[in-house]
């Protein structure tokens, strides 16, 4: 009740002067909380594999393929990247802040950060792709997704790989850097028996020419 | 000492702007920008982009430090992760051109000691940087909403009195 009470003209005086903008009733906003996450304040991995299928589900509803659906789920994941870049990076020590300025320091950023914040560990692989017609590719490799951990891909859609949200998580952060990219999640796990990482994930980071030669030109000095 | 502040998105759009005076040496908190500049300082914060766009490579700093200038007016840069810039420019009172356009102004007699009188100093650079990183705080924190997209408008009433409140403490 006393938190009735002392909410009930807090909200009042401040619609009078704040033309329309509603209060919560504690009279704490966004710019309220902090920042910082303690360490200890994990998610349950079960609320989240049950909020992702419904994801997907929501994105297979209006879809014609699968690569339209791997499509859906990139785009959903694009904006939490946008934003994971700036939090990620006010939550570094103030010393070692730093914008990442070549495609290494983003991809290394990734690998340890974001995957760090998202995942509780570093992806477990970064690799460039020894193509040399595709020097522009990269790949961040993660042997055992933990979007994937409880989705059954059925047989007929056997080229889908739901860690596509995951891609599109690491393109909002390439493209919010103006690193502009593609990434897209690819499954190379063999099928056979024994076989010690089946749900091996390879996210294909493919960046637009522009990065390429801005990268040549920066190298240069 | 007067002040403008805005945000600038990825594309170059604005997200926010406020204008305010120096709270520091006795300052009411209030612009003093004459009449005929004020409605100069959108061009010459945004004609600084440029500038932005050629330091950004070179320094991996948020902040950029005071990156141009146009007669009496500085502009300093701070430049988010996602590219969104925050520019501030400031315009010391007394001396220059601007300050004489400003006219009589009670202002002009006290700016001498001011930590503005000297735009390009250490304490200035350091008393700027801290408050764009106040701001950089809750401008993450503005995104944060779920209903905050990149590039939109920053509208929220509260997120400008922290901004003013920035003002306030650091400048």
């Amino acid at each position: 009740m006393a938190h009735l009470a002392t909410g009930k003209p807090v909200g009042g005086s401040k619609e009078q002067s704040g033309g329309g903008l509603r209060y919560p009733t504690n009279g704490k906003t966004i710019y309220h909380r902090p920042l910082n996450r303690s360490k200890t304040s994990e998610l349950s991995q079960a609320s989240f594999a049950y909020l992702f299928s419904e994801m997907i589900s929501y994105a297979q509803k209006r879809v014609t393929g699968i690569q339209d659906l791997e499509k859906r789920l990139n785009l959903q994941g694009h904006p939490i990247g946008l934003k994971l870049l700036d939090l990620l990076l006010i939550r570094e020590p103030a010393r070692t802040q730093a914008r990442p300025l070549n495609i290494i320091a983003l991809l290394h950023f990734i690998k340890i950060n974001i995957w760090q914040h998202l995942f509780g560990r570093q992806a477990d692989r970064l690799e460039k792709s020894s193509n040399p017609d595709t020097p522009d590719e990269y790949m961040i490799i993660d042997n055992e997704p933990l979007v994937n951990a409880y989705v059954s891909v059925p047989r007929e859609m056997s080229q889908l790989n739901c860690a596509a949200f995951v891609a599109g998580i690491i393109e909002g952060v390439c493209d919010g850097a103006a690193f502009p990219a593609r990434v897209t999640a690819h499954s190379v796990g063999g099928k056979e028996e024994g076989e010690m990482w089946p749900g091996k994930t390879v996210f294909l980071v493919k960046f637009q020419p522009e990065v390429l030669e801005r990268e040549a030109l920066i190298g240069k000095g | 000492m007067s002040y403008y502040f805005a945000i600038i998105g990825t594309q170059d759009n604005p997200l926010f702007e406020y204008e305010f005076g120096t709270s520091k040496q006795g300052g009411d908190g209030q612009p003093r920008f004459s009449e005929q500049a004020r409605h100069l300082n959108q061009f010459i914060l945004h004609s600084s982009l440029d500038i932005v766009e050629e330091v950004q490579w070179t320094s991996n700093q948020l902040y950029l430090k005071a990156i141009d200038k146009f007669f009496n007016n500085y502009i300093s840069c701070f430049l988010t992760a996602g590219n969104t810039k925050f520019l501030l420019l400031h315009q010391p009172t007394g001396g220059g051109a601007a300050a004489a356009a400003a006219g009589g102004n009670s202002s002009s007699t006290r700016s001498s000691t001011s930590i503005g009188a000297n735009p390009t100093s250490a304490a200035t650079e350091e008393a700027v940087k801290n408050f764009m990183g106040e701001v950089y705080e809750n401008y993450v924190k503005a995104t944060m909403s779920p209903f905050y997209k990149v590039n939109m408008e920053i509208k929220s009433p509260v997120f400008r009195a922290r901004v003013a409140a920035a003002g306030r403490k650091y400048l």
